[in-house]
C-alpha cells in the first residue's frame, strides 16, 4: 500500500496553484473568489494532510523522487519528498492552522482593494507552499529551498503595506538577518557534502555515512545548522527582526511569525536529531542560547505597550523554551511545544487582530481597557490562550511546558530554576496584557468606544476552534505519572526521533512536586498581575530598569552602532576614497601618461577611435614579425 | 558548419546593416537576423557533443601554423546560446529608443555578436585573438560615439585597459606557440605543450591579466562601472551580459588546461584577490545611489565569485561557473532593461529621487523584484544552482583546509551583502511614498518591454526549478577539463 502516498505532491502543489491564480488574476477576480480560492486550496491541502497522517500513523511512510535537481559528478540531489511521522505532523499544523488563518484573513483584510487583497492571498499561499517544501523535503537542499522561500514570503508580507518606509525597513531587516543564518546553513550543507558526499536525510543519518564524520565535523555541522536556526527562529543574537516583523498584517504575524515559519529551526534540528545526539557540545550551546533568549525576551515583554509587540517577544521567549528542550535532548518535547504553541499563540495573535480591528487600528494597550464588555468571544478565547501559555493544567501549554521544565531539571536543576522563573514572567506579562486590555475602564477616545464591536463570524469561528485546540491539545502527550502509555506523541515520533533516555529516571514524587510548584507559583503570579492591573491607570515615564526594558535593552541601537554604521562608513570610504582616488587614480595616471606620450609622438591626436584600430594593426603586424624570427 | 554560421550570419548581416537607410527597416532587419542566429544556436544545442556539424577546420594562415578551426563543446553551446538569446532580447528591449545613425549603431552591435561567437567557438589561438579584437572594437566605437557625456574619457580608459590586456595575451599566445611541438596555434597543441613550471608561471600571468581585465577582477575593475554607466544601455547589456564571459571562458579553455601547475600554485593568490574584490564591490554597491553603478558593482562581486570558483579545481566549482555564466547573463540583462526603463520613464536613475513606483507601476515592480531576487540567487531561480555549486566547489578547493574554509566564508558574505544592497534598491525605488517627479502621463510597461521581461522571467524559473537542464549540457566538458588537475595532484 505504498503508492497511496504518491499523491503527496498535491499538498504543496495546491497552494502553488492558488498563488498563481490569485497572483495573476488579482485585478480580474472579485474578493470573494480570491478568498474562496486562497482558503480553498489550503483546505484541500489540509484534507490530504489528514489522510496522509492517518496513513503514516498506520505505519506507512513514503519517499518520492520526482526529478534530478542537481546532479554533478558524485553529488546527486534529487527533488524528493519524505513523508514520515515528523513531516506528517508538521503538515497537519501548517495546513490546519494555515487554513483557519486564511479564513480569518478573508474578513480581516476585507477593507483592502481587490487588487491588494489578491496580492495578500497570493503571498499567503506562496508562504504555505514554501513552508510545505521545507518540511516535506527529503534532503537539506529541498529544505533549504523552502527555508529561503518562507523568508521571501515573510519579507513580502511584512512589507505588505509598502507605502510605509518603516514597514519596508522591517521587511529588509527580517530578510537580511535571516540570510546571515542562511549562510551558516549553506556552509553546513557544503561541509556535509565534503565529508559524506550526500545531503539526503536517509543517507546522511545512516551509520555508514556517520562513520565518515569525525567528532569535530559533527560539532561544526550541528553548530552551523544551529546558527541557521537562530536566524529563522529568532534566537540570540539574530532575534531582533521578529518584533519588527509585526509591521505585517496581524494574521500574517499569527501564521508566519508565531505558528509556523519561526518554528522551522526547531523542525530542522529535530529532523537532524541523529547528528545532534552525537554533539554534546552543540547541545549545551543550544541549551544556553535557548534559555538566555527565553529569559531576555520575557523581560522585554514585561514593559511593552504594543499588543503585538508583547506577543512577539512572547513568541521569541517561547521559541527559546523549545530550543531549551532541544538542547536537553528532548526533541519530542520541543516538537510538542511547537504544536501547542501554534494553537495558543495563533489564537492570541488572531485575538489581538480582533481587538485591533475593533479599535480601528489602535495597538497601544494603554488606550484600551474594559473590552470584555463589548467583545465576549474575543475576551474568553484570549483568556484561554493566556491560561494555556502560562501552563495551568489541564490546558495544552501545561503539558508541553512541563515536559520542557522536566528535561531542564534532569540536565541541571539550575537550568530548571531559570526556566521556571522565565515561565513565571510569562504568566505575569501575559496576564498584564490581558487585564490592561480587557478589564478596567476604557481609556481610548469616544469614537473608538462607540465603534467597539465583536468581530464577524469569519474571525470569531477560527478563534473558537483554536481555543478548543488550546484546551485539549495537550492530551496527546500525557506524562507517565498521570497515565501509563499516555505519551502518544512520543510513541508516534519514535521511529524518527531518538528517545529521551533519562525521561523516566526520576521518581514520581519528585515529578509531582515540580508540577505542583510550577502550577502554584504561576497561579500566584496571575493573582499578582490581577491585583496590579485590574484597574490599570496610565502612569508616567518609565525610569531605571523599566526604561531599559521598555527600550529592549537597547540591543537594536547596539547593533546599529557596532555593525551597521561601521560597515556603512567603511563602504563609503571604499567608494569615495579607495575606488575613486586610489585605484582609479592610478589607472587614470597611466592613461594620462599614455595620452601625453601619445601627443608627443603625434600618434594619438586624430582621436582615440582611429588609434585603437591603428594599434591593433600594429599588433597584428607584430605577430608576423615575431613569427618570422621564431620560425628560424 | 554550425559554428561558422553563428559567426557569419551576424557578421554579414552586420556589414549589410551599414547600408540601410530607414530606421524601422534596420531594426526589423537586425531583429530578424538575430532570431535566425538564435534558431541556429538552438539546433547546435540539440546536437550531441562531437557531432560533425559542430566543428569545422579549414586552412587559414598555414605559414604561421594557424588554421580556421572552430568547435562547439558543452561550454560553447551554453555561451553561444546566451549570445544568441541576448541579442534579440536587447533589440526588442530598445525598440523604442532612438539613436542617431541607427544603421551604424545596430551594424556595430551585430559585428560585436559575430566576434563574441568567434571567441566562444575558436580552437585556434590566433583565431581566438582575432575574434577577441573583433568583439571589442565595435564596442569601443559604440561607447565613444553613442555614449553619455563623459564618453570620450571613459572610452579611452576602456581602451587603455583592453589594449594592455590584448598585448599581454598576444605575447603569451606567440610565445606559447613557439613552445608547442608542431609550432601550431591549435588548442590541442597548446594542451600538449611541455612547459616547465617557470614557463607556466610566466604564461599564466600573461594570459590571466588579459582575462582578469575583461572579467574584471579587483583591482583591475575601474573601467567597468564607468563604461557601464556611460555606454548606451544596449551596449552595456552586451558588455555585461555576454562580453565579460570572454574572460571566464578564456581562463577555463585557454589557461587552466595549459598551465595547470601555475594555475594551482597561484590559485590561492588569485582567490584572495577575488574574495577581496567580492567584499569590496559589495560594500561599494551598498553605498551607491545610482542604479546603474549599483548593478555594475553587484556584477563585479558576482564575477569575482565565478573567478574564485574557477580556481576551486573541481567539477562542482567549474560546472557552477559554466552554468552561472549563462544565468548571470540573463539576469543582468534583465536588470539593465529595468534600469533603462526607469531612466527613460522618470528621467533619473538616482535612487533618492525615485520612490513609491510600485503604487502606479505594479507590473514594473513585479518584474524588477523577480529579476533582483534571481540576481541574489534565491532558490528556484536560475542563479541558485550555480552559486550553490560554486560555493560547494570552494569548500572543496584543492588547497589547505583552512584556506578553503576562509574563502568560502568570506565569499559567502556576498550572500548577505547582496541581500542588503538589492533590498535597499527595491525599497528606495519602488516602495515608500510616491516621489514627486512622477507625472500621471508616464505609462507602465510597453508591450515590447513586457515580452522581453517575460521571456527573461520564464528562463529564470525554468532553469531555476530544473537546473539540470543546463548542467547536462556542461557535464562532459567539465569532466574533461577537470582531469588536468588529477594529473597535477
Amino acid at each position: 500500500m505504498q503508492n497511496v502516498l504518491q499523491i503527496v505532491y498535491l499538498i504543496p502543489l495546491l497552494p502553488l496553484i492558488g498563488f498563481l491564480i490569485n497572483g495573476l488574476g488579482r485585478k480580474h477576480l472579485s474578493k470573494s473568489v480570491i478568498g474562496l480560492i486562497g482558503a480553498g486550496v489550503i483546505l484541500a491541502a489540509f484534507a490530504i494532510s489528514v489522510w496522509v497522517f492517518i496513513q503514516v500513523k498506520g505505519g506507512n511512510t513514503h519517499e518520492a523522487h520526482y526529478f534530478d535537481f542537481i546532479n554533478v559528478g558524485a553529488l546527486k540531489i534529487p527533488f524528493a519528498f519524505k513523508i514520515d511521522q515528523l513531516s506528517s505532523l508538521f503538515l497537519l499544523i501548517i495546513t490546519g492552522v494555515g487554513f483557519l488563518i486564511h479564513v480569518y484573513s478573508t474578513s480581516y483584510m476585507h477593507e483592502e482593494k481587490a487588487e491588494h487583497f489578491g496580492r495578500y492571498f497570493a503571498y499567503l499561499n506562496l508562504f504555505v507552499f514554501s513552508m510545505l517544501l521545507l518540511v516535506m523535503g527529503a534532503n537539506y537542499i529541498i529544505m533549504f529551498i523552502g527555508w529561503e522561500g518562507v523568508g521571501l514570503c515573510s519579507y513580502l508580507l511584512i512589507g505588505y503595506w509598502f507605502k510605509k518606509t518603516e514597514y519596508n525597513k522591517a521587511a529588509n531587516k527580517a530578510f537580511i538577518m535571516n540570510r546571515i543564518g542562511d549562510l551558516a546553513f549553506l556552509i553546513a550543507i557544503f561541509w556535509l557534502i565534503k565529508k559524506t558526499g550526500s545531503v539526503s536525510f536517509n543517507e546522511v543519518f545512516a551509520a555508514d555515512s556517520l562513520s565518515k564524520l569525525s567528532g569535530a565535523d559533527i560539532t561544526v555541522i550541528t553548530m552551523l545548522l544551529f546558527v541557521g536556526a537562530t536566524g529563522k527562529s529568532a534566537q540570540i543574537p539574530l532575534y531582533t527582526w521578529l518584533p519588527d516583523a509585526m509591521a505585517g498584517p496581524t494574521p500574517v504575524s499569527a501564521l508566519i511569525h508565531a505558528a509556523t515559519m519561526v518554528t522551522a529551526g526547531i523542525y530542522m534540528i529535530a529532523r537532524s536529531n541523529v547528528l545532534y545526539s552525537m554533539a554534546p557540545l552543540t547541545l549545551d550551546v543550544i541549551t544556553y542560547v535557548g534559555l538566555a533568549t527565553a529569559l531576555l525576551a520575557a523581560t522585554i515583554a514585561l514593559k511593552q505597550n504594543d499588543i503585538k509587540k508583547v506577543l512577539a517577544y512572547s513568541t521569541v521567549s517561547q521559541l527559546g523554551f523549545m530550543f531549551l528542550a532541544l538542547g536537553c535532548g528532548n526533541y519530542t518535547a520541543a516538537v510538542f511545544h511547537v504544536m501547542t504553541h501554534a494553537f495558543f499563540k495563533a489564537l492570541m495573535f488572531l485575538g489581538s487582530g480582533s481587538v485591533i480591528h475593533a479599535m480601528g487600528g489602535e495597538q497601544d494597550i494603554r488606550n484600551m481597557g474594559g473590552l470584555s464588555k463589548k467583545m465576549k468571544v474575543t475576551t474568553i478565547t484570549f483568556l484561554i490562550g493566556c491560561i494555556a501559555i502560562s501552563g495551568i493544567p489541564p490546558f495544552s501549554g501545561f503539558f508541553s511546558k512541563d515536559a520542557i521544565l522536566l528535561s531542564a531539571y534532569l540536565k541541571n536543576p539550575v537550568l530548571y530554576g531559570i526556566a521556571l522563573f522565565t515561565a513565571l514572567l510569562t504568566a505575569f506579562y501575559m496576564f498584564r496584557l490581558f487585564f490592561i486590555t480587557f478589564t478596567g475602564k476604557f481609556r481610548g477616545t469616544h469614537d473608538q468606544e462607540h465603534h467597539l464591536h465583536e468581530s464577524p463570524a469569519a474571525m470569531a469561528v477560527p478563534l473558537v476552534i483554536l481555543a478548543v485546540l488550546s484546551v485539549i491539545g495537550g492530551f496527546v502527550e500525557i506524562p507517565e505519572v498521570f497515565m501509563h502509555g499516555g505519551d502518544k506523541l512520543g510513541e508516534f515520533l519514535s521511529p524518527v526521533i531518538i528517545a529521551h533516555g533519562e525521561a523516566h529516571s526520576i521518581s514520581h514524587s519528585t515529578e509531582y512536586i515540580l508540577m505542583a510548584l510550577s502550577t502554584g507559583l504561576v497561579l500566584a503570579m496571575i493573582v499578582f498581575a490581577w491585583s496590579k492591573f485590574k484597574n490599570y491607570q496610565r502612569s508616567g515615564e518609565e525610569t531605571g530598569l523599566g526604561k531599559l526594558l521598555e527600550n529592549k535593552w537597547y540591543v537594536d541601537e547596539l547593533y546599529e552602532k557596532i555593525i551597521v554604521q561601521p560597515l556603512h562608513q567603511f563602504g563609503g570610504f571604499l567608494k569615495n576614497t579607495i575606488d575613486n582616488k586610489v585605484v582609479d587614480g592610478m589607472v587614470n595616471g597611466v592613461g594620462r601618461a599614455v595620452n601625453y606620450g601619445g601627443r608627443q609622438l603625434r600618434l594619438l591626436q586624430s582621436g582615440q577611435a582611429g588609434n585603437y584600430v591603428l594599434l591593433m594593426v600594429v599588433g597584428m603586424v607584430l605577430i608576423f614579425v615575431i613569427q618570422f624570427f621564431l620560425r628560424k | 558548419m554550425i559554428p561558422v554560421l553563428l559567426i557569419l550570419i551576424p557578421l554579414l548581416a552586420g556589414l549589410a546593416s551599414f547600408f540601410f537607410k530607414k530606421d524601422g527597416m534596420v531594426r526589423a532587419w537586425v531583429l530578424g537576423v538575430s532570431a535566425i542566429t538564435l534558431a541556429v544556436a538552438l539546433i547546435a544545442l540539440s546536437l550531441p557533443e562531437g557531432d560533425a556539424l559542430l566543428q569545422k577546420d579549414t586552412e587559414w594562415l598555414p605559414a604561421l601554423g594557424s588554421s580556421f578551426s572552430v568547435r562547439i563543446d558543452g561550454m560553447g553551446k551554453l555561451l553561444c546560446l546566451l549570445t544568441a538569446i541576448s541579442f534579440p532580447l536587447i533589440f526588442t528591449a530598445v525598440w523604442n529608443n532612438s539613436y542617431k545613425k541607427s544603421n551604424n549603431f545596430f551594424a556595430l552591435i551585430l559585428l560585436g555578436q559575430a566576434g563574441l561567437m568567434g571567441v566562444f567557438v575558436a580552437t585556434d589561438a590566433l583565431l581566438f585573438y582575432f575574434f577577441w579584437e573583433l568583439a571589442l572594437i565595435p564596442m569601443y566605437f559604440l561607447c565613444s560615439q553613442w555614449g553619455g557625456e563623459n564618453r570620450i574619457r571613459i572610452s579611452f580608459k576602456f581602451f587603455i585597459y583592453t589594449f594592455i590586456g590584448s598585448v599581454l595575451m598576444l605575447i603569451g599566445i606567440l610565445w606559447l606557440q613557439s613552445k608547442t611541438g608542431d609550432h601550431s596555434f591549435s588548442l590541442q597543441s597548446f594542451y600538449d605543450a611541455k612547459l616547465s613550471v617557470k614557463e607556466q608561471t610566466i604564461l599564466f600571468w600573461l594570459f590571466f591579466i588579459a582575462f582578469a581585465i575583461k572579467m574584471p577582477i579587483f583591482p583591475l575593475h575601474t573601467w567597468q562601472p564607468d563604461a557601464y554607466e556611460q555606454s548606451p544601455t544596449a551596449v552595456t547589456m552586451v558588455l555585461s551580459g555576454v562580453m565579460v564571459k570572454m574572460g571566464l571562458l578564456g581562463v577555463i579553455r585557454w589557461l587552466m588546461p595549459v598551465t595547470p601547475i601555475a594555475f594551482h600554485v597561484w590559485g590561492d593568490v588569485i582567490m584572495s584577490l577575488s574574495v577581496t574584490g567580492i567584499i569590496y564591490a559589495s560594500l561599494i554597491a551598498i553605498r551607491q545611489n545610482d542604479i546603474k553603478r549599483l548593478i555594475a558593482y553587484s556584477s563585479i562581486a558576482h564575477i569575482g565569485l565565478m573567478c574564485m570558483a574557477l580556481f576551486s579545481e573541481n567539477k562542482s566549482g567549474i560546472q557552477g561557473v559554466m552554468v552561472q555564466m549563462f544565468n548571470h547573463g540573463i539576469n543582468i540583462i534583465g536588470l539593465w532593461i529595468m534600469a533603462e526603463i526607469i531612466e527613460r520613464r522618470f528621467g533619473t536613475r538616482k535612487m533618492n529621487e525615485l520612490g513609491g513606483l510600485a503604487q502606479k507601476y505594479p507590473a514594473m515592480a513585479i518584474f524588477f523584484v523577480i529579476i533582483a531576487f534571481a540576481n541574489i540567487a534565491l532558490p528556484l531561480t536560475n542563479a541558485f544552482a550555480g552559486e550553490f555549486l560554486m560555493f560547494n566547489g570552494l569548500l572543496n578547493t584543492n588547497t589547505s583546509h583552512l584556506y578553503a574554509i576562509l574563502f568560502t566564508v568570506f565569499a559567502g558574505l556576498a550572500i548577505i551583502l547582496g541581500a542588503v544592497y538589492t533590498l535597499n534598491m527595491i525599497r528606495k525605488v519602488f516602495y515608500g511614498e510616491a516621489a514627486t517627479l512622477q507625472s500621471a502621463a508616464v505609462p507602465d510597461l510597453r508591450i515590447n518591454e513586457k515580452i522581453t521581461l517575460s521571456i527573461i522571467v520564464i528562463i529564470i524559473f525554468v532553469t531555476g526549478v530544473y537546473p539540470q537542464l543546463l548542467l547536462n549540457i556542461t557535464d562532459n566538458i567539465s569532466d574533461v577539463l577537470t582531469k588536468v588537475f588529477v594529473k597535477t595532484k
